[in-house]
Parts: C-alpha cells; sequence; structure tokens
C-alpha cells in the first residue's frame, strides 16, 4: 500500500511539471514585451542551475559557494571552440559539460575530504582563483573578453539577432532537464546515498554507503548541468568575460534559488527562482548599473538570514502548514 | 568450523590512554553474545573496531575465517557486519522508510526491492506504522528501534547492538529482548553491548565481561554474574547490577 502512495506521489510531480512546463511554453504568445521575456529567461536559466545546485548542495549537503567556476568553464568552453575553432555551440555545450564534470571530480578528491564549512570556503577560493586565471589568459581573451558576433538568425549556431523566443525555449528544456534528472536521481540509490550521507555520514558508512563515491558522483553530475546553463548564457549574451560568467555574484544566485526556495527539495530551487529571479532583475533596473555590490550585500544576508529563520526555505512553510491542518 | 566473528589480540591506543588491550573475542554462528562491563570498560571501543571505524592499533580481525582488519566500514557492511550506534544516528530528514531503504541498497539497487524489504524490515520491527513519519519525529524508543530495522535491512550475518535495551521503560525493555530473539531466529548472529547486566543475561547464550579494556570473564550468564571478579568490578557501579 505505501509503495502505491510514493508511486503516486512521484507520478503526481511529474504531472505537476508537465503542466507547469506546457503552460510555460504558452506564455510568450501573450507576452511580447522583450524586457519581461528576458526576466523570465533568466529566471527559467536559475531554476535550472539552482536544480543543478542542489544536487550537491541540497542533496548531498556538500555546500558549494563557487559553482560560477562551473558555469564560466560552460561558458568559456562554449565561447572558444565556436570562436577559435568553429565548433557548434551544441558540442561546445556538452564538451563544457565533461570539462567541468572532469575538474569537478579532480577537485572533489582533495575537498570532499573536507568538513563542512572548510568545503565551503575551499570552493569560493577555488572560483575565485580560476576567475582571476581567466582575467589574466591572454589566450582566452583575458579582461576584454569573447565576442561571439551574431551575423544572422541560425538554430545551428544557436545565434538569434532579435528574438528571445528560441533562447525562452532552450532555458525552458534547461530547466525542465535538470528537474527531470534531480526527479529521476531522487528514487534512485544515488538519491538515497546523497541524503544519507549529508544527515549522518557515519550512519551512512556503516549501512554500506560509499561516502566519497556519493559526494563525488553529486559532484560531477551538478557541475556538467551548471555548465550547461553557462553554455546557454554565452550564446544568449553572445559576448563572455569574466566578470560576465564567473564573478562571486554567480555562484551567490545559483544557490540561493535553492535555499529560499528549499534546499534538498525537488521544487524549492524551481520556487525559489520563480520568486527570486524577477525581484532582483526588477531591483537591479530599480539601482541602476552600479548596484552590483549591492547585490552581493541583499544576496549574502537573505542566505544568512533563511539558513538562520527557516533553514528549510519556502517549501518548509507550506508544509508545515499542511502539517497543522491534518491534526 | 571457524568461528564467524574473532578478534585476535586487539590493541586500541588513543595517545596514552589504553582503551582496549590484547581483547580476543570469538562469536560463533546463531549465537547471541553480550559484551558487558563497566562504564568506560572499552566496549564501544571494541565495537567500533570490528564495525571497521579505524583499524586497531594491533591486533587481527576475523570474520568468516577471513582476515578484515583492514577492510573499511563500509565494505564490513557489505560483507555482513551491521551495527547500531550507542548514540543514534538517524538521517533524521528523512523519513523511517527512507532510512531503511538506506540499509538495503547495500544488496540492492532495484528501488522496488528495496522499498519492500524496508517494509518487510519495518513490520519485524514492529515500525511500519511509523513508516512515513520524519525519523526526527520518533521517541527515543523507537529511534532505536529504527536503528536496528536499517541495520537488519542490510541483512547481516553479524548484528552489533550498542546500548540498544538501556533506558528504556521496562516494557519496552522486554520488547526488545523479544527483538533480539526474533533476529537470532532468522539466522543471524548477534554481539550486543549492555551496561546494565540485569537485562540482558536472560537473553545471551554467552556473556563476556570487559574491565579497564580486557576481557575479565567469559561464560554462561549464570556463572559470569556469580563470578567475584566480575561483581568486584561492578563496585562503585552500582546502578548497573540492580535497577
Ligand atoms: N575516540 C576516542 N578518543 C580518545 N579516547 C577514547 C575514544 N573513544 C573512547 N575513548 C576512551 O576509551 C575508554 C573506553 O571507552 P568506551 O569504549 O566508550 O567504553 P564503554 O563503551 O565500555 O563505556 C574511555 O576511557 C574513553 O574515554
Ligand atoms: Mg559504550
Amino acid at each position: 500500500m505505501h509503495d502505491v502512495t510514493h508511486a503516486i506521489r512521484r507520478r503526481r510531480d511529474l504531472i505537476v511539471a508537465a503542466v507547469l512546463v506546457a503552460l510555460a511554453a504558452c506564455v510568450p504568445l501573450f507576452v511580447k514585451d522583450v524586457y519581461v521575456q528576458n526576466i523570465m529567461v533568466l529566471t527559467l536559466m536559475y531554476a535550472g542551475l539552482s536544480q543543478s545546485w542542489n544536487i550537491l548542495g541540497g542533496y548531498c549537503g556538500q555546500i558549494s559557494l563557487g559553482h560560477a567556476l562551473y558555469f564560466g568553464l560552460g561558458a568559456y568552453v562554449t565561447a572558444i571552440l565556436l570562436t577559435k575553432f568553429g565548433v557548434l555551440p551544441w558540442f561546445g555545450m556538452l564538451a563544457g559539460g565533461l570539462i567541468s564534470a572532469l575538474i569537478a571530480l579532480a577537485l572533489g578528491y582533495p575537498t570532499f575530504r573536507l568538513g563542512g564549512h572548510y568545503f565551503a570556503i575551499a570552493t569560493i577560493v577555488i572560483a575565485e582563483i580560476a576567475y582571476l586565471l581567466f582575467l589574466n589568459w591572454d589566450w582566452a581573451g583575458a579582461a576584454l573578453g569573447i565576442d561571439m558576433m551574431v551575423r544572422e538568425d541560425s538554430w545551428l549556431k544557436f545565434q538569434f539577432l532579435r528574438s528571445k523566443l528560441p533562447y525562452f525555449y532552450f532555458a525552458l528544456f534547461f530547466a525542465l532537464a535538470a528537474w527531470l534528472v534531480t526527479w529521476w536521481l531522487e528514487n534512485s540509490k544515488w538519491g538515497y546515498w546523497w541524503r544519507a550521507v549529508k544527515d549522518n555520514p557515519d550512519a551512512a558508512e556503516s549501512l554500506g554507503v560509499v561516502v566519497f563515491k556519493s559526494k563525488m558522483g553529486a559532484g560531477a553530475i551538478s557541475a556538467f548541468l551548471t555548465a550547461i546553463g553557462g553554455a546557454f548564457y554565452a550564446m544568449f549574451v553572445s559576448y563572455i568575460d569574466p566578470d560576465a560568467v564567473m564573478s562571486f555574484q554567480f555562484s551567490l544566485l545559483i544557490a540561493l534559488p535553492a535555499v529560499v526556495g528549499g534546499i534538498g527539495t525537488l521544487w524549492g530551487p524551481v520556487l525559489g527562482a520563480a520568486i527570486l529571479i524577477p525581484l532582483t532583475e526588477l531591483t537591479r533596473s530599480f539601482i541602476g548599473g552600479s548596484g552590483r555590490g549591492v547585490d552581493l550585500i541583499v544576496y549574502g544576508g537573505l542566505i544568512m538570514l533563511i539558513s538562520l529563520t527557516r533553514p528549510d526555505g519556502l517549501l518548509g512553510l507550506f508544509s508545515r502548514r499542511k502539517k497543522e491542518v491534518a491534526r | 568450523m571457524t568461528a564467524l566473528l574473532e578478534t585476535r589480540g586487539v590493541w586500541q591506543r588513543f595517545g596514552g590512554l589504553i582503551a582496549n588491550s590484547d581483547v580476543s573475542i570469538s562469536v560463533g554462528r546463531g549465537e547471541i553474545v553480550g559484551l558487558i562491563g563497566p562504564n568506560g570498560a572499552g566496549k564501544s571501543t571494541l565495537f567500533n573496531l570490528i564495525a571497521g571505524v579505524r583499524p586497531p592499533t594491533q591486533g587481527t580481525i576475523w570474520l568468516d575465517g577471513e582476515d578484515v582488519t583492514a577492510t573499511p566500514a563500509t565494505e564490513r557492511c557489505q560483507r555482513g557486519i551491521a551495527r547500531t550506534f550507542q548514540v543514534v544516528k538517524s538521517f533524521e530528514t528523512m523519513t523511517v522508510v527512507d532510512n531503511v531503504i538506506v540499509g538495503a541498497l547495500v544488496r540492492t539497487t532495484d528501488m522496488r526491492a528495496a522499498r519492500r524489504k524496508a517494509f518487510e524490515v519495518l513490520e519485524f520491527t514492529g515500525l511500519a506504522a511509523r513508516a512515513d513519519v520524519m525519523a526526527s519525529e520518533l521517541i527515543p524508543s523507537e529511534k532505536r528501534r529504527l536503528e536496528v530495522a536499517r541495520a537488519l535491512a542490510t541483512e547481516p550475518k553479524l548484528l552489533l547492538l550498542d546500548e540498544v535495551l538501556t533506558g528504556l521503560t521496562p516494557l519496552e525493555a522486554q520488547t526488545g529482548v523479544e527483538l533480539v530473539r526474533r533476529v537470532r531466529d532468522t539466522g543471524v548472529t548477534v554481539l550486543m553491548v549492555e551496561h546494565v547486566m540485569e537485562i540482558v543475561m536472560p537473553l545471551v547464550d554467552r556473556a563476556i565481561v570487559l574491565d579497564l579494556g580486557k576481557v575479565l570473564v567469559e561464560g554462561k550468564p549464570a556463572d559470569v554474574v556469580r563470578d567475584p571478579k566480575v561483581i568486584a568490578a561492578y563496585l562503585g557501579d552500582r546502578h548497573a547490577v540492580g535497577s
């Protein structure tokens, strides 16, 4: 009987996702405003990015504040392959994902042995070092960055002069893909291993969970998906430099929706992104271009506030109320 | 036939402190063996060595005739040693059944099979009604049972229980005693640490008394409780003998 309720719950999630995607797909038919479409693209992209982050940070409990590294790597690999070697961004995207996953494994090898806060600090430091490397790497454009020069509309090159719609649909696909991967993994050996590792690594080990391997798996999958998002972003903005794709604010923006919506939950990143990204975009245009420092303070403050007062995020609020009603 | 578990001349030092010195014990298949001794005798330390938390400073540990001294905890579980923790270590943000599924996944990657196994074990341990509750919401005696359930889901040959009966009400303890008997009846060998002799003596086939890190006495429960050395060791540890 319980088997059935579990299966029903999972199917319900799938149906809700299908309905949401169908609804989202229709929105551009009615909303023609480019500024609003832009916000929708970013919201979907961050939903997918935060979902990817959530696999490592939420499910496996390894809080990374350096995902800007994988985001930036996805963007750079795609941009460099396209401009220097003429490789189509679809392949660049995959290459960026694979390279990021490999780097996540190489970095995870020493850092996953670190406990709690030290891991988070290490991720910040590593991402910052990578940022500085790209800032000084002439072949990769250094501080000037890389311009992908859009000349014509092309699906092959995933470049579009005026319309935001192709980007919108790809962002929707990306968000859905990250969600589906999470949905699938949640009910797999990996998903169970991750949550066990997060809650109590000693107990997990005693039950045959290979703790280190669990973290490595989560890190690789999370980095791969994050890099796909970064590759998309590079094509979306068509010009990248270290500040535009690898600065610390991306690490925060990638983590924040999951933390706000509900860390380690299937719907948390979606909910968090839907609330946060439009909000940040609106305040940014309100404050104006000078607002970068302010952004960082607001994000950092939010993360602290939420982890102190409501560690289970907005979804936790919801499920708590449901429980009270049930009583 | 060799014993299921054997420790040969096991030593554990923590800096200057010797927690286990030259401990050689063996546990045969199908036995319930009690490992008792006053507080600080080194019982949990020996447990951790058997479970593979750390390798002993000196000596070897044998499972099923194979040397597992260097085998890490994860692999010992795969090889058939399961344990509970004296201070319970539930997966607090997971439901009761999900806690048990983690254990079941050692033997299968099929989620349906793991879930089925988990419910079987929850039924067996009397936790089925609490399956969908968060582990953090369980009362202490239920958390103890969840530890046992999780361990049983790994289908162990040897089950290590660290003070699972301590601190329970008499009724809860009785239920626990019966659970351990039923576990043994399914063919699992049990090595249980208890601090309070009165609870375990009627349950175990054989008792090993540890004192100051050494094996003090070993034998039938009835003989062990009357042994003057054991009584002396427990003196000054009054509430452990009676209750
Ligand atoms: N990890 C450790 N580091 C240092 N000392 C320890 C450690 N674990 C146990 N001890 C010490 O070893 C001795 C035996 O402890 P323990 O095995 O927990 O006893 P028991 O379980 O029989 O009450 C105690 O003096 C304890 O303080
Ligand atoms: Mg102890």
